[in-house]
């Protein structure tokens, strides 16, 4: 894990410093709240339906068990208990007072940590593969080149003021965990036919009102020129991008409007313009970063373990919860688990201070003390040896964290909706609340499979509907909430955008629409074929005749 | 308006228009600001009055468009018109870094205190306030942070040029010096 040095511990508490100076201006009534939003807006502080919404970063997911447990004693002394966890890695806070905040970012900086860029128009936390490092299938771990972005991105003198929020997402490897073309810039290593490794550039990618897949804009970036590159892209687009309206304001319009073969001659004309040598990554400084994520000192083991088996026949619950949940490690005799934030009826993303300290308890216990946040919204901890996981899921049982979920229909992403957020037109939480109850049996879940089924409570797609199997996105048509479907998105390498199936449903009929859909597929599937597959195959004609049947 | 300049209260004896008879009025003796449009449809009478001049561009007005009659100015004022309009930021580093102009960067139009130290690494060296009131707050909000990530205009060391121990420091002076700027 990256740490701070006594350079980084500085700037983040001058940053503290400097915010609370601003809170203080605020309180005193010497800003206004106009005055003081553009301000509270570059520290992730937000003015929501009914406080504060304070929304820390959790740079590419990474968290060590002390930081978690910093998070689990904020939630506990100035929350409601709990934080929630988002899609972009992150967790926010839904009732901070605003005076308590210089408090909590204090506390923040004392375990690395702060909420620097989580908001505004600037280039925001930057979000990478849940699995970096573990996952066998990768080139490199992105984390290193996560942390050099965080790093150069941090109060950026030219960026701070872009026309509109910048995403950034790194992937090291060719399976996209981290929807990379979801981002403004999504960053996917691979190598040259040398040998040597670069990044795929992806632009323009991003959900809201119109959801674009990000484009390729240059094969191949040699890793040491990351940072020239993209400060060449952002300049263009600080000085091109829209900012007389907010909905065309993104770079994914810019690349609409003019193409991407446009975009990469007027990137590649300012990039040949940047001095050589100018933000080139020196070796050293690369091997310093990455020395922070060399792997742990993992034990030899055989790669079978027997107790692990036995404890798969001998318990079916463990068996579903090990199919679903645990993921391949690159280490033999290790396994990658996942902890679901969403037991049947739950709020997905939410942990309770209780939960978070036990989990970190149990990463220090079972693993390295590491945990990572998933951009679907659960926990992870990589590092398990596989002869612990039954102990582990037991300890996760008595939490009620040990839904065998992961990858199936109740692994709802879903934004705080209507019940938080001043943007949304209607809740989120209630229908994925609804919907998780419906599909509570486990053998009827093993027996659907993969899926994902998203829901966004407005336009602005905060649960990435349109890239869900099953996207459901929430509308107000005179005072009523409805929930309109899209299928066939999909969030891997394979990334597609979903087609809106038909007139939205009312909050009583959605769980009912799911379910037909469901049904639908599991009639016409053939063996061995998941959701997206049959949906890919006999398109949207089949569902629509069920859906719809009585109209 | 009142002005900070070079980190001093001073008096602005620049005077600003966009309008070419104004200018007339004002010659021989200056000193004036005019704007890009001004500029290039009077250029030659304006360079015929012989006093100090000065240019001003609008957001979205590259530097590349006077790049040529640069040195003829002896401050360029670039505009925010609003706090969340940051295109002046990338005109102010392209001016200093590309063109090499070393006259004076003024920021005019809505200069806050939380952007000064936006403004000052870009290369802002002057600062068009609403109230002379700002100033004292403005320049504490210089001494904010000690130093920074980036390699920049504001004269100080990088957290990673620290990191590597040599301390080297990033000055206006050298803008364009590719040495200095090595991240």
């Amino acid at each position: 894990m990256y740490r701070y040095d006594e350079f980084d511990h500085a700037f983040v508490a001058e940053r503290v410093a400097q915010f609370s100076g601003q809170v203080a201006r605020r309180v005193s009534g010497e800003l206004s709240e106009d005055e003081f939003k553009p301000l509270r807006l570059m520290n992730g502080l937000y003015l929501q339906l009914h406080a504060y919404m304070l929304r820390v970063a959790i740079p590419y997911g990474t968290l060590a068990s002390h930081q978690l447990r910093k998070l689990a004693h904020i939630a506990r002394t100035y929350d409601h208990g709990y934080g929630h966890f988002t899609t972009r890695q992150n967790i926010q806070y839904n009732w901070p007072k605003l005076e308590d905040v210089p408090k909590i970012l204090a506390e923040l900086a004392e375990v690395e940590m702060h909420a620097i860029q989580t908001s505004g128009n600037c280039i925001r936390n930057i979000t990478a593969d849940p699995l970096a490092g573990v996952a066998a299938d990768e080139v490199d771990d992105p984390r290193t080149y996560a942390e050099i972005i965080r790093q150069w991105s941090t109060l950026h003198p030219e960026f701070s003021f872009l026309p509109r929020k910048f995403k950034i997402a790194v992937t090291g490897a060719p399976s996209d965990r981290a929807v990379t073309r979801g981002h403004d810039i999504g960053l996917r290593m691979h190598r040259n036919a040398d040998g040597e490794p670069g990044f795929e550039v992806m632009v323009g990618g991003g959900q809201g009102r119109t959801p674009i897949l990000a484009k390729t804009l240059r094969d191949f970036l040699p890793v040491d020129q990351m940072l020239s590159y993209l400060e060449a892209i952002l300049r263009v687009y600080n000085q091109l991008g829209r900012r007389d309206n907010i909905y065309k304001a993104r770079l994914k319009i810019m690349v609409e409007s003019l193409g991407v073969e446009a975009l990469a001659e007027l990137v590649e004309a300012e990039w040949a313009q940047i001095p050589d040598g100018t933000l080139d990554l020196p070796i050293e400084e690369r091997q310093r970063i990455a020395a922070y994520f060399a792997p742990p000192s993992y034990v030899d083991l055989p790669d079978e373990s027997s107790a692990l088996d036995g404890a798969i026949a001998a318990d079916a619950s463990f068996a579903a919860w090990v199919e679903s949940n645990v993921h391949e490690h690159k280490q033999p005799g290790y396994a990658i688990a996942t902890i679901s934030t969403k037991p049947h009826g739950g709020i997905p993303g939410d942990a309770s201070a209780e939960q978070m300290e036990a989990i970190a308890d149990l990463a220090e216990q079972y693993g390295f003390g590491e945990i990572r946040i998933s951009h679907k919204q659960n926990l992870i901890l990589p590092d398990i040896q596989k002869t612990d996981l039954f102990a582990l899921w037991q300890a996760l049982g008595i939490l009620g964290m040990s839904a065998a979920n992961a990858g199936r229909i109740s692994d709802i992403i879903a934004c705080p909706g209507l019940d938080y957020c001043n943007l949304a037109n209607a809740r989120s939480i209630p229908i994925a609340q609804r919907i998780s109850e419906r599909f509570s049996d486990l053998a009827r879940e093993r027996e659907i499979g993969d899926i994902s089924l998203n829901i966004s409570g407005c336009i602005n797609a905060c649960a990435h509907h349109h890239v869900a199997n099953i996207g459901v996105l929430g509308v107000d048509k005179k005072g009523t909430e409805y929930y309109q479907v899209t299928l066939g998105g999909v969030s891997n390498e394979n990334a597609a955008i979903g087609s809106i199936i038909g007139p939205a449903f009312d909050e009583w009929q959605i769980a009912d629409a799911i379910e037909t859909i469901v049904d639908v597929y599991l009639q016409q599937r053939e063996v061995g074929e998941k959701f997206i597959q049959t949906y890919q195959r006999i398109g949207p004609q089949p569902f629509k005749e069920k859906l719809y049947a009585s109209d | 308006m009142p002005l900070i300049k070079h980190g001093r209260l001073v008096e602005d004896r620049w005077h600003e228009t966009d309008d070419f008879a104004e200018v007339q009025t004002l010659a021989p003796l200056g000193p004036v600001i005019v704007s890009l449009d001004v500029w290039r449809q009077h250029k030659d009478a304006i360079l015929a009055f012989d006093g100090p001049i000065g240019l001003r561009l609008a957001p979205g007005q590259t530097p590349d468009l006077a790049a040529a009659d640069l040195h003829r100015f002896e401050v360029i004022a670039l505009e925010f018109a609003t706090f969340t309009d940051g295109r002046a930021y990338s005109q102010a580093r392209l001016l200093r870094q590309r063109h090499g102009y070393k006259g004076e960067l003024r920021a005019v139009g809505e200069v806050l205190r939380d952007q000064l130290t936006f403004m000052l690494r870009c290369g802002f060296d002057s600062f068009s306030l609403a109230t002379a009131q700002q100033a004292q707050a403005l320049l504490e909000a210089v001494e904010e942070f000690a130093h920074w990530y980036q390699p920049a205009l504001d004269g100080r060391a990088t957290i990673p040029a620290l990191r590597r121990g040599s301390g080297e420091k990033s000055s206006p002076v050298a803008a364009g010096c590719a040495a200095t700027w090595a991240y």
